[in-house]
């Protein structure tokens, strides 16, 4: 009941105090989830001899184990959705429709893997769906100016990217907190597309955009075209964030940003550059939502960056920064997207499904730390 | 310290006072009693919203559900009235309040009670709020003809020149300055911001300030549902959508600090006011309304520039005030 004992909890796992504790905790789920070269085995007994001393060259085991139930319960949430929507609809087990659902939200996807590396250095861009909508606007000008598709392509990203350093310069050179810099460009570039279209819509655009935007790479397992950008970016992304000291630079900035300034990484250089590429993520989204749709209308993709912020928080990154991985955010893309495609089958309004996604959102994160104080309680 | 606070907001008064001038130079009809009272009673809401939205921002939280509140409350105080035309309106304000506050500590328990950050929290209940309109409602809108004449007659009733709903945002004021400046609790809300971990030294406790702000903002955004819902006339399950992101911002060009721990009633009240006269003056100097929202964002970005500029100094306060002792107090 006192105060401290929660507040302290999560911090703990990041610092060297609470040792003794912590290889209590960890020593408990590590027999059920053998994981593949951390050598489980051999670490446990030195750290409890010089527990206070001992500086991992990895992450505590704990913060692995916590990721890896994480990513458990993710995918037990995925097999009940996939249970539950084959029980109400005969439609939803079938190759077509699956292809179709994945269209739905392959565009937001795409915006999220990019939010994921932004959430875990810290800092957030609200302003994703705004990017979406002005680089749609600017692809459409030209379109009416009579630019062909690849002029289109090129034109929505490079706005996608300028509009991510315009963030990404207000955060870092100037040193706003990115919360208020992306709510403000949100208004901003969404503002512009209001006062240049009003309430027209430009529906004027090549076939090869449409094309892109709605056809499938291969016929025979009919794989969307973003489907497959999107798959193939979050394998490089995984790679990029796991992989790679860009990676751990990624996370040492989220758990400690001074800290690693001191340790010698350009804290404000990566930033700015995973702003721009979440300005690159989105103009690529609206490239292929503009071919998609086929039209540019001033609430394009309103209110997607809270489905993409619900998207990487689900997947399990803290929004504090400093933890989560790929394979979450891709297994709650997953989650998210064919909890809403079964949904739609069977004619629930979508803002019903909105209940049950902040639902599943606010519980998805309730429940383990519920369940991790009440095995507290009982390990006392 | 307080000069320099106080200079700031009387820059933002300055401000708008210009702006005010300005637009009546374009448009006379602007600066008419009336058309000025109309501003006043036209941003009402938004400086009732705003006052309680800075309650959290100072504790370092942030309240996205508000606006999802607000029209949650708004039609189940109106199907309330449908269902019982008979009730007297204050009892329909106070359940109005009453929801809107069980709303709000909903957000507030979740987050002090089980340390889920508030963006999460309040970005949940935002879409659980707003589908639980669809729900109850059945998808159904209410409209003026589904509501009863006493229930429709509060907003649009004058007591000494005033509307309504200005007293109710001046007493809302009055009373979140009072709370503010001269309560223990209110004082409270900065040291948490400022830094939880000496506020729990001190005695402050950061879980319970989360939760009585939540609350408080849960039941301001109650008390507005009817207010909004009574004003215009109809409910259903998207009015005020992305409201919350405009009170969100009232609170930062009042000089908010996003960081927690700063922040000032009557700034806030300045920021909403300053919307306010933005979103009024528009449609009368022949400026598209669609201009609006591109303005507020570069406002946005104008306020919490100059903002972070002036919250520089008194973080180094103390270093500042050595040294000029150091060089003899010149400078």
């Amino acid at each position: 009941m006192s105060v401290s004992e929660p507040m302290a909890e999560t911090p703990l796992s990041h610092t060297a105090a609470p040792k003794p504790e912590a290889a209590e905790v960890h020593g408990q789920p590590t027999p059920e989830q053998p994981t593949p070269g951390q050598q489980t085995a051999a670490s446990p007994a030195p750290a409890n001899q010089s527990a206070r001393y001992t500086v991992l060259d990895r992450k505590p085991f704990r913060l692995i184990d916590l990721m890896l139930t994480w990513e458990m319960i993710l995918v037990l949430l995925l097999v009940a959705v996939i249970a539950m929507n084959t029980s109400i609809s005969p439609y939803f087990l079938d190759v077509y429709n699956l292809s179709d659902a994945t269209v739905n939200f392959s565009e937001k996807a795409i915006v999220a893997l990019t939010m994921a590396l932004l959430i875990l250095v810290g800092e957030i861009d609200l302003s994703i769906a705004a990017i979406i909508a002005l680089a749609s606007l600017i692809m459409g000008l030209a379109s009416v100016a009579g630019v062909g598709t690849f002029g289109l392509i090129v034109i929505g990203l490079a706005v996608g990217a300028v509009a991510g350093a315009f963030n990404g310069f207000l955060v870092t050179a100037i040193g706003l907190p990115s919360i208020v810099v992306t709510i403000g460009t949100m208004s901003l570039f969404r503002g512009i597309a209001q006062v240049v279209l009003g309430d027209q819509a430009i529906t004027k655009y090549p076939q090869g955009l449409q094309t892109l935007g709605q056809s499938t790479i291969f016929s025979l397992p009919p794989l969307p075209n973003s489907f497959f950008i999107f798959v193939v970016l979050a394998i490089v992304t995984g790679i990029v964030l796991h992989r790679t000291t860009i990676g751990r630079r990624l996370y040492a900035i989220g758990n400690n940003p001074v800290a690693a300034r001191f340790s010698g990484i350009r804290v404000d250089r990566i930033r700015f550059v995973l702003f721009v590429l979440s300005g690159l993520a989105s103009g690529l989204a609206a490239v292929l939502l503009t071919g998609r749709i086929g039209s540019t209308r001033p609430n394009i993709a309103l209110g997607w960056e809270l489905e993409v912020v619900t998207m990487v928080v689900l997947g399990g990154v803290s929004i504090s920064g400093g933890s989560g991985t790929i394979p979450g955010v891709v297994l709650a893309v997953f989650v998210l997207g064919l909890t809403t495609f079964g949904l739609s089958l069977v004619n629930v309004p979508g803002i019903v499904i909105n209940v049950l996604l902040g639902a599943l959102l606010i519980s998805a994160i309730a429940v383990p730390l519920v369940v991790r104080g009440i095995m507290r309680g009982l390990g006392r | 310290m307080t000069q320099i606070v106080t200079r700031r907001e009387l820059v933002l008064a300055f401000i708008i006072v210009a702006m005010v001038l300005l637009i009546g130079v374009r448009a006379p009809v602007f600066l008419s009693f009336d058309n000025l009272r109309f501003v006043v009673t036209d941003t009402s809401v938004l400086i009732m919203m705003a006052l309680a939205q800075m309650t959290v921002i100072l504790t370092r939280g942030i309240d996205l559900s508000v606006a999802a509140n607000l029209a949650l409350t708004g039609m189940l105080v109106a199907l309330l009235s449908r269902a019982l035309p008979g009730l007297p309106i204050p009892v329909v304000m106070l359940v109005a309040l009453l929801i809107g506050a069980g709303l709000g500590l909903v957000n507030g328990l979740l987050i002090a009670g089980l340390g889920i950050p508030p963006i999460v929290v309040t970005l949940g209940t935002l879409a659980i709020y707003r589908g639980a309109i669809f729900i109850v409602a059945g998808g159904a809108w209410l409209t003026s003809k589904d509501m009863t004449e006493a229930f429709l007659a509060f907003p649009k009733a004058e007591f000494l020149g005033l509307s309504s709903l200005t007293w109710v945002a001046l007493v809302v004021t009055i009373g979140f300055y009072v709370f503010m400046t001269l309560t223990r609790t209110g004082r409270g809300l900065y040291a948490v911001g400022g830094n939880p971990v000496a506020a729990r030294y001190c005695g402050v406790s950061l879980r319970l300030s989360q939760v009585l702000v939540y609350t408080l903002a849960g039941t301001i955004s109650g008390l507005a549902g009817y207010l909004w819902v009574a004003r215009f006339g109809i409910a259903y399950a998207d009015i005020g959508i992305g409201y919350e992101l405009t009170v969100i911002a009232s609170c930062v060009i009042g000089g908010v600090s996003i960081a927690g721990g700063i922040g000032s009633v009557i700034g806030t009240v300045l920021g909403a006011l300053f919307l306010g006269v933005v979103a009024n003056a528009l449609p009368l100097i022949n400026i598209s309304p669609f201009w609006q929202m591109a303005i507020s964002g570069a406002v946005i970005l104008a306020a919490v520039i100059v903002n972070t500029r002036s919250e520089w100094k008194p973080q180094k306060l103390i270093l500042h005030e050595a040294r000029r002792a150091a060089a003899g107090g010149q400078k």
